[in-house]
């Protein structure tokens, strides 16, 4: 089995699902000739074809109208948008038709459709090559929204999320494209979605996060243990529908719950999940829920982007804090 | 003109392109040795285009431009040390050091805005032009952008609307035949630009970007029509950018060949032989050139070395009004 990073893991799962399912269509901007932005469909045009691997002209509004026709013409399109940064005019196309086909035929019409995008900042670029979009695709009834956090997991959620009989969002942390390798079986099995995953078990804090923020919270446990504080780590992996059962169930034993994002802080599904813990989990609860985020401003250049950034020390101080409650 | 002046014009236009290709090769340099960080896109190759095009507008016209803007910018008369501390993050750069190498605004210039975004810049050059009209302005709204735009949509709408209002938009479309990594002919059914603009009932015609003087002149006529009321004029200007993409690009796109062929075209080395063949320029005058312009751009790094960082409790700042001054 070999150690591969997050982006080549992306790459494998896309060639699993190309090479299992021929129903199955990968395209978008640079995807073909050129391999993607990222090289995450590297080769698959020259192995698969251009029939199913194709380049498309810069348009993202279109991209993602096309993916909703194929998919309910029962073709599984796979498509990437270069950044998602780049996502804004899809999100017409997302909103208004893919997330309410099935709703608004009672059910006749699917819309069995990814669209993947690089996500989030850390890569010192500003703006739009920088973006956190999650929240919007969130808060959209009928669309699934996943976020991978290691490779293993992007192949598993990935392969998921192609065999998902709904539209999903995927956004993969661009930062951790390359950041570790891991090992991956090509094996074709796909993680569940709609579940988080506990990466790591603790007593006195849980640790909630979801992409590149997954690394951060660990290494913030890793950094809390040597003080005698043991956190327990949550993946959230799938935005919506979100798994707050497992959520509610850590923190009715640990009493305390951080949640972290790295999109700015108003109305991200940091506050989702805030909010739920406050509706069903309160009374387990020793000390307020806190959310470690970017800020409400637009992503800086790389001077400042490690101060925007949330990471395992801004986390470390804010369970620190929680722990003067009890 | 007469030919003194005519001549000393045309030296001014080898200068100017002069300027930008020494300019990128030293944001290059400083890529390497990570002063400048983030995502660059160099200009080299394309000087021609900025110099003709932007030569011919008046002080008060206003341009839109590209992520590829270092050149425009230049040629706008943004000083060379405001550019350079923008690219370095510098609060002393134009934008204040948050626009970086794809974000470069000046008021004074009426330059509004290097743009991410593909076709991002042409509804906010309609939008200039429907203020002039309204506000009874004979200024002209030249808004920059590359072929990899004429596919998305905002181009279709843009177009149509300057047309259907005859409002002053002089559109220049830098076609340097890859939107990224993606051949024109993999992305357009039509690939003469200028041929689609037409069907918008538009002037329109196509320009060789790698001649300067061909680019001056139809720029120079373009712009008096515009100006004069006649409505938005299109400028195909077919040039070819010499370097990658941006600083990580293995251009698995295009051959060698192709691009030494375009080499032989270079707008500098042509424009440098056509002087000297004209007895408008010789070995002193170059060098002398040369000379002022390392100057220049040794005093523009010396500039961004020097300035300063934009301090951290001013991340969030500039979201929102701060209120009138005091």
């Amino acid at each position: 089995m070999a150690e591969i990073t997050l982006v080549e893991a992306v790459n494998l799962a896309l060639a699993r699902a190309l090479a299992d399912d021929e129903r199955v269509l990968v395209f978008g901007e640079d995807v073909g000739h050129n391999g993607g932005v990222f090289r995450a469909t590297l080769g698959l045009q020259a192995r698969f074809g251009e029939r199913r691997v194709r380049d498309t002209p810069l348009n993202e509004a279109l991209i993602a109208g096309i993916a909703i026709g194929l998919a309910a013409q029962g073709l599984r399109p796979v498509a990437e948008i270069q950044f998602s940064g780049f996502i804004y005019p899809t999100v017409d196309q997302l909103v208004n038709h893919a997330g309410r086909l099935r709703n608004r035929t009672r059910g006749r019409l699917s819309c069995p459709m990814v669209i993947r995008a690089p996500n989030g900042g850390g890569i010192h670029a500003p703006e739009h090559h920088s973006e956190s979009p999650e929240a919007i695709f969130a808060h959209t009834p009928g669309l699934r929204v996943v976020v991978p956090s290691s490779p293993a997991r992007a192949y598993g959620l990935l392969l998921a999320a192609i065999r998902d009989p709904d539209p999903v969002v995927f956004l993969e942390p661009a930062r951790l494209y390359r950041a570790v390798k891991e090992e991956v079986a090509d094996d074709g099995e796909a993680a569940p979605l709609d579940v988080c995953y506990v990466l790591r078990e603790g007593r006195d804090v849980t640790l909630v996060g979801w992409g590149a923020m997954v690394r951060e919270c660990l290494a913030a446990a890793e950094a809390l243990a040597a003080q005698g504080v043991s956190a327990e780590v949550i993946d959230v992996a799938t935005l919506k529908p979100l798994d707050i059962a497992s959520i509610l169930d850590s923190v009715a034993k640990t009493g305390r719950c951080v949640i972290v994002q790295e999109a700015p802080l108003a109305v991200g599904v940091g506050a989702e999940i805030a909010a739920q813990l406050a509706e069903h989990g309160l009374l387990n609860l020793l000390a307020p829920v806190r959310r470690v985020a970017g800020y409400d401003t637009v992503m800086p250049l790389f001077r400042l982007e490690h101060a925007f950034l949330p990471d395992a020390a801004r986390i470390a101080a804010t369970v620190r804090e929680l722990l003067e409650y009890a | 003109m007469n030919d003194v002046a005519h001549d000393e014009h045309r030296r001014q236009l080898l200068r100017e392109m002069l300027r930008i290709r020494r300019f990128e090769e030293k944001s290059a340099e400083l890529y390497t040795q990570e002063k400048i960080r983030g995502f660059m896109h160099l200009y080299v190759g394309e000087e021609a285009v900025a110099v003709g095009t932007l030569q011919a507008l008046d002080a008060d016209d206003a341009v839109v431009s590209t992520y590829r803007e270092h050149g425009h910018a230049l040629v706008r008369g943004i000083p060379a040390r405001a550019v350079m501390a923008e690219m370095y993050g510098r609060q002393e750069g134009c934008s204040r050091g948050r626009g970086g190498s794809m974000h470069i605004f000046d008021a004074a210039t009426r330059f509004c805005g290097g743009n991410a975004i593909v076709g991002g810049g042409l509804p906010l050059a309609v939008g200039l032009a429907l203020a002039d009209k309204l506000q009874g302005r004979a200024r002209v709204s030249a808004c920059l952008f590359g072929d990899g735009a004429v596919a998305e949509g905002e181009f279709h709408e843009s177009l149509n609307l300057a047309a259907l209002w005859k409002l002053p938009v002089l559109f220049l479309c830098e076609n340097n035949f890859y939107a990224m990594g993606t051949a024109l002919a993999r992305a357009q059914s039509q690939p003469d630009l200028h041929l689609k603009a037409a069907s918008y009932a538009l002037g329109a015609e196509v320009v060789d970007g790698m001649d300067v003087l061909a680019v001056e002149a139809a720029t120079r006529r373009a712009a008096q029509a515009v100006r004069g009321g006649g409505g938005p004029y299109f400028l195909e200007l077919r040039t070819y950018r010499f370097s990658a993409h941006s600083m990580f690009d293995a251009q698995l796109y295009r051959d060698k060949a192709e691009v030494e062929d375009w080499r032989r075209r270079d707008p500098i080395v042509l424009f440098e032989r056509q002087l000297r063949a004209a007895g408008v320029l010789d070995d002193a005058t170059l060098a002398r050139m040369e000379a002022e312009i390392a100057a220049e751009i040794a005093a523009a790094v010396a500039f961004a070395e020097a300035g300063s960082w934009e301090p951290v409790e001013d991340l969030t700042r500039f979201v929102y009004s701060e209120g009138p001054a005091p």
